[in-house]
């Protein structure tokens, strides 16, 4: 069984810090019958065993923690640094989204490479982040024609949304470029990269430096940096 | 060992679940019937958690290696032992080298099968349950394929053969009546899109999988959009996109979406939803929240009775 709580109505990152710091407080109460939780903009659903904890008294329970929900009951974000390659073969959308918003491609990359994004959640498929903080200058509505396959690691625009597709799956954002990263790796002992409050920036790397990485993430030696 | 000889058209390899990952973007899997996989597993001896085969409208055939037991509970369906009919929701001693054939499914959609001992894969994230988009779990994280090798885990002694009563074998009825609480978002229906949402059949489409029950019928009409900023998504809860069409999401289902939910059907009637064949009509019927607690009680309660087990934590 589960209920949604619904702290706000709107996708802001004042809302969903209240949400994961909701989140934060339940698994540090540990409370009671509470099975697992998902945060995502605005919501937290949590999953709940009735034959533990009746309905009302955890309403109760999360009524009251959902007060105490702020920023400052927060751990420090993680801070993820992803390489992220934008050749043209790679990102094939980038200079078709550079001339639509009047800039060069390198000035779109500069941009995009230069902010710090901060992961609201992760869900839909395994690891995908949905992330904020993309600056207004570099906002496009999505492609009017979704493409039926995007590869993993694609780094995608849409709207004030930016996402990084986790395994080969449809999309409708603006491909930009890619990570050598996985962000889902179903053979590893932890398969999911990114966690919801992450702090997330992209490196960029040419070509050769990509496919270096990419040989590393292959071999199973690479490592991103993470503080 | 178990070799398998023809695998059927998804069969994978399942256990309760795993839980703890949805926020992270990965479902829990298990059986879509969790109560015919624990009877199963029950019939032979095994925790309700031990790991079997969940089959999806026709059964495999396999060997065993060893003498073993197994019992085959769900959709209803032929089974033969050596060419010769055997019964489902009963305990099968098979021995070594025996051959066994699970037909097309008469009625329902999902045949289980349980192995004594329960079958060894390699845990993901604590489960051993398959979850074939995320290619986790289960036999390298797909469907059986013929030629493949499963083992047993050792059984600790051999389970007493045992036959589960005919009262206790649920019924797979031909217009099941799904029980479901309104909500979250039923306020963005119209009065006329609930109305027959709750008063007509829909029938189950082809396309449905362990990610969602695909399903047809009058138009669920939306008063305001089908979009919503998107939110967690309930085991159970039926999405209406904007065709106004019904989806109600399983045990593979995404962990967030963007669609309005209607309602959420009760966890006691996901198995029941989960053997609707496709080309099969259902029927919605809204509870009160509470009447879902005390329905879910009274199937916790049947399920601890049946085939004299404990419940699963």
């Amino acid at each position: 069984m589960a209920l949604s709580v619904e702290l706000g109505d709107e996708i802001s990152v004042e809302t969903n810090t209240r949400v994961r710091a909701l989140e934060f407080l339940i698994q540090q109460k540990g409370l009671e019958g509470v099975v697992e939780t998902v945060p995502s903009f605005r919501s937290l659903l949590v999953y709940y065993d009735p034959g533990r904890v009746g309905y009302e008294t955890l309403c109760a329970a999360l009524g009251a923690l959902a007060e105490q929900a702020s920023t400052a009951v927060l751990p420090p974000a993680r801070l993820v640094e992803l390489p992220c390659c934008y050749d043209p073969e790679l990102g094939p959308d980038l200079e078709a989204a550079a001339q639509r918003l009047g800039m060069t491609p390198d000035e779109l990359i500069r941009l995009h490479s230069s902010a710090e994004y901060l992961v609201y959640f992760v869900g839909f498929t395994p690891g995908l982040p949905y992330m904020a903080g993309v600056p207004e200058r570099i906002q496009l509505p999505r492609l009017t024609t979704p493409r039926v396959k995007v590869p993993a690691g694609s780094v995608g625009l849409g709207g004030a949304q930016f996402c990084i597709y986790s395994v080969d799956s449809p999309g409708g954002y603006w491909l930009l470029g890619r990570t050598p990263v996985r962000l889902y790796d179903p053979e590893s002992v932890e398969p999911t990269l990114l966690r919801a409050g992450d702090r997330v920036r992209m490196r960029p790397v040419d070509r050769a430096e990509y496919d270096a990485i990419l040989a590393r993430v292959e071999a199973r030696v690479y490592r991103p940096v993470i503080a | 060992m178990i070799r398998v000889t023809d695998p059927g058209p998804q069969t994978t390899v399942q256990d309760l679940g795993r839980v703890g990952h949805l926020r992270s973007g990965i479902p829990p899997s298990g059986p879509v019937d969790v109560r015919a996989f624990v009877i199963a597993n029950r019939l032979v001896g095994n925790p309700d958690n031990a790991a079997g085969l969940e089959c999806t409208v026709l059964g495999p055939r396999f060997t065993v290696e060893q003498a073993c037991a197994i019992a085959v509970t769900g959709a209803e369906a032929p089974v033969t032992v050596n060419d010769e009919p055997a019964a489902q929701w009963a305990t099968l001693e098979l021995a070594r080298g025996a051959s066994v054939r699970i037909g097309a499914a008469r009625a329902g959609v999902r045949i289980y099968v349980a192995f004594s001992g329960g079958l060894d894969v390699p845990a993901a994230l604590g489960s051993r349950a398959t979850y074939l988009r995320g290619r986790l779990g289960g036999l390298e994280g797909r469907s059986l394929r013929r030629g493949d090798v499963l083992t047993r885990l050792s059984a600790p002694a051999p389970p007493l053969a045992r036959r589960l009563a005919a009262a206790q074998i649920p019924a797979l009825e031909k217009e099941p009546e799904i029980r479901v609480v309104l909500g979250p978002q039923a306020d963005r229906f119209t009065a006329e899109g609930l109305a027959a949402f709750l008063s007509s059949p829909y029938q189950m489409l082809p396309q449905s999988d362990r990610m969602g029950a695909r399903l047809s019928g009058p138009r669920i009409t939306h008063s305001r959009g089908h979009d919503i900023v998107s939110d967690g998504i309930a085991l159970g809860a039926i999405q209406v996109p904007g065709d106004g069409q019904p989806i109600v999401l399983l045990v593979d289902r995404q962990s967030t979406g963007g669609y309005t939910k209607v309602a959420t059907v009760g966890s006691f009637d996901i198995g029941r939803i989960g053997q609707v064949k496709p080309g099969q009509p259902v029927r919605f019927r809204a509870v009160e929240v509470a009447e879902a607690h005390r329905l879910r009680r009274q199937w916790v309660q049947a399920l601890a009775e049946a085939a004299g087990g404990a419940v699963a934590a």
